[in-house]
């Protein structure tokens, strides 16, 4: 199994990395918190830690926690377009049910 | 479903604790609201994709607006509820507004601020800005899928107080929360800056469609310091347009037009002037309403040739700035160039032969400002990114003070320093037992306070009865973030207070604050020595009060004809004061203190005596410091 990106997110990471001048890479994860459980985490990498397991996606180096992956194991993450909104979709396989924000989740 | 975006490391929110913030650039012409999103700003465009949003605000006879583009698109139908470059009127009088004889509208004047009748009612220019805010607070809440904390809204470097406090009222009419009010060039900076990265002196040229900014800054290790502004705030693209506008009537020998007419030829005149960017001549066709058809074409000479005063007058506040900064055309490292208006290729070719160096237009000159608002909301709302340590400082136009005794300014606040500032200095009673100040607030770079500005009076009473000169009062004036000032007094022994925060009911126009400035260069050496004399003329009138305050206590120590010969001397003072000839004042002051000099100590003799009885007075130092025993009271 893995992490993996979608062409169109995998483009933004490597254009926001770009402009931020430093950083090896995404880091994806989760942390409990939120109204049904846990949430993601979206950020930036500056540093592999020693625990991390790599993906490598069009490009883009995605680095997960050993902890997070169980949740995440699967997961696509694509960045969208809803009307004038847009950022970045987790599309997890592992979630039973998630809060109406989409923002945490329970698996 | 919430969309995501990318945090610093260790920086993700929680889940609703998004801070969701942006920056607004409220233009003349159009504006613009931006966000910073995966660390990355970028500008909010509409449905259809575009980031501008016309700063035109049409109304209907129900109430009901259209803001934009919508509005834009009937602007040549209906000029009158069309309002267009609203900018141009916040916190300004009738008599502010330039070329009002060519604007379509019914303007009233108001207390304050001018107001324009629409098919929808009377409209204060901050409703209908309200009314462009509220739909890029709209398109932003859409684009970022949430409430917005805040806005950073940015104003031009030469707004003054009532023109900002009229932009804050527009923006909370629209439901926004200000984070703070930002000069546009500073705005443009941090855009510039960050993507950059460069430490050295910049120039900042901002011709946008109603403004024109010019801000000498400094950037060196992060930290941004605007070094000078200047400007005119009646000046900008629009100009541009009404020049070809001119050179179209006159061209066509047409005859005087309706509003409708008017409003058609503005049109075309702007669109031959975007032409005329990229190409060497612009074909101007229209067909009026009157049934009259114009068909000319205008060249880039023409076009360069009628527009070259407008030119020279964007360069003229430039060499002041650069002036105000002690600097040099040498000493720019860079040029930014900003505002749609700077696109025009004979603007580049100036600014560049200015500056004797090729201008930096690398971000789009519409879009900077924004950018650079998004950043400053972004790290306001508490999304700092690692790295972010700039401090961002401004500074004031013109010289802030009090007036003291004869009319003169006490400068607490000088021209061009960095905001947020507070100075406090200590003022004290003129005469014996003064229980009130009046303190008058007043703006301007000229040493008498009729020459320049008064912005605000309040009275601080209940100051303790004590002989002139003891009361100690502190005077405060704070500059806040976003330029407005405050002013505090308190008198130290009794703790007594008063205060006002200045919002000016009605703003200072560009043509006042050059010409403030002029007269302040051509008098300087006239206002020194009209300083000097009214100083004498106040101390002259000090030590009157005090010999006379001492010969009515102590009468019995003068023999009548002492009595008489101070009494001549200081009818030969108060005479020569009312003169204009300092030296004469000077002698005068001599002279009476030279008469009184054995009163002085019989005075302090007797005040000693009193208060050391049994000791010897010949023991005692007595005679000098004759001047400061005068006002004693024993």
């Amino acid at each position: 199994m893995a992490v993996t990106l979608s062409e169109n997110a995998a483009k933004h990471v490597a254009k926001y990395l770009q402009k931020r001048g430093k950083g090896i890479g995404l880091r994806l994860g989760v942390r409990t918190s939120g109204c049904s459980g846990v949430a993601y985490k979206l950020e930036f990498a500056d540093a592999v830690e020693p625990e991390d397991i790599e993906f490598e996606s069009h490009g883009v180096k995605v680095l997960v926690d050993p902890k997070s992956l169980p949740y995440i194991d699967g997961t696509e993450l694509d960045y969208t377009r809803e009307g004038l909104n847009e950022g970045f979709k987790f599309n997890n396989p592992n979630v039973k049910d998630a809060c109406g924000c989409g923002e945490s989740f329970n698996v | 479903m919430a969309l995501l975006h990318i945090a610093e490391p260790g920086d993700s929110a929680a889940p609703h604790q998004h801070r969701l913030a942006v920056g607004i650039d409220l233009g003349t012409t159009n504006s613009l609201v931006a966000t910073v999103r995966s660390g990355l700003a970028a500008v909010l465009s509409d449905e259809l994709g575009r980031p501008l949003l016309p700063s035109v605000v049409r109304y209907h006879p129900d109430g009901s607006t259209e803001v934009g583009y919508a509005a834009q698109g009937e602007q040549a139908r209906d000029p009158r509820n069309t309002i267009v470059s609203v900018k141009r009127f916040m916190g300004r009088g009738l008599a502010d507004i330039a070329h009002r004889e060519s604007m379509p509208y019914v303007f009233e004047d108001a207390p304050g601020m001018v107001r324009l009748h629409t098919a929808a009612g009377v409209k204060s220019p901050v409703e209908v800005s309200a009314e462009i805010l509220r739909t890029l607070r709209h398109r932003a809440e859409q684009s970022l899928g949430g409430e917005l904390v805040g806005a950073v809204i940015t104003v031009p470097a030469y707004f003054d107080d009532a023109q900002r406090q009229a932009t804050k009222d527009a923006a909370k009419l629209a439901g926004l929360n200000v984070l703070r009010l930002l000069n546009e060039p500073t705005a443009a900076a941090i855009a510039y800056g960050l993507d950059n990265a460069a430490e050295g002196i910049y120039a900042v040229y901002d011709l946008g469609g109603g403004t024109f900014d010019i801000s000498i800054l400094r950037l060196s290790r992060g930290v941004f310091e605007v070094m000078a502004t200047g400007g005119d705030s009646a000046l900008g693209g629009d100009d541009f347009d009404q020049r070809i506008f001119c050179w179209i009537l006159e061209a066509a020998k047409l005859n005087p037009l309706s509003a409708e007419d008017a409003r058609l030829l503005l049109t075309s005149a702007r669109e031959a002037k975007e032409y005329l960017t990229n190409h060497g001549v612009a074909p101007i066709t229209a067909r009026l309403n009157s049934g009259e058809r114009v068909d000319l074409k205008l060249t880039t000479e023409v076009f360069t040739e009628i527009t070259k005063t407008l030119l020279t007058k964007t360069i003229q506040p430039v060499r002041k700035a650069l002036r105000d900064a002690g600097l040099s055309v040498s000493d720019v490292k860079g040029v930014v160039m900003v505002g749609g208006a700077t696109r025009m290729p004979q603007i580049q070719r100036a600014v560049g032969e200015f500056f004797q160096q090729q201008p930096l237009n690398n971000l789009d000159p519409d879009r900077v400002v924004a950018l650079g608002a998004a950043t400053q909301a972004n790290l306001l709302a508490g999304n700092r990114n690692a790295g972010d340590d700039w401090l961002l400082l401004d500074v004031i136009p013109l010289s802030l003070g009090l007036e003291t005794m004869g009319g003169l300014v006490e400068k607490l606040i000088p021209r061009n320093s960095t905001i947020p500032v507070a100075r406090a200095q200590e003022f004290t009673t003129f005469r014996d037992g003064q229980t009130a100040m009046a303190l008058h607030v007043v703006q301007g770079e000229r040493e008498l306070v009729t020459d320049c500005r008064s912005l605000a009076r309040f009275e601080l009473r209940g100051i303790p009865p004590m002989v002139a000169g003891a009361a100690r009062i502190r005077v405060t004036f704070q500059v806040d973030a976003d330029g407005l000032l405050s002013v505090s007094a308190r008198e130290q022994t009794s703790g007594v207070e008063a205060g006002i925060t200045v919002k000016p009911s009605y703003g200072l126009s560009d043509d006042e604050i050059a010409n403030m400035l002029k007269d302040s260069m051509a008098h300087s050496k006239d206002d020194a020595l009209r300083r000097a004399l009214k100083e004498a003329q106040v101390e002259a009138q000090r030590l009157i009060e005090a010999v006379q305050s001492a010969m009515k206590s102590d009468r019995d120590l003068l023999t009548d004809e002492q009595f008489a010969a101070i009494d001549t001397a200081i009818g030969r003072l108060q005479a020569a004061a009312l003169g204009e000839d300092r030296r004469q004042i000077s002698q005068a002051m001599n002279d009476l203190e030279a008469e009184t000099r054995e009163f002085a100590a019989q005075r302090m003799d007797k005040t000693i005596r009193k208060a050391m009885a049994g000791k010897r007075i010949e023991d005692l130092p007595g005679t000098e410091a004759s001047t400061e025993t005068k006002g004693e009271h024993a």
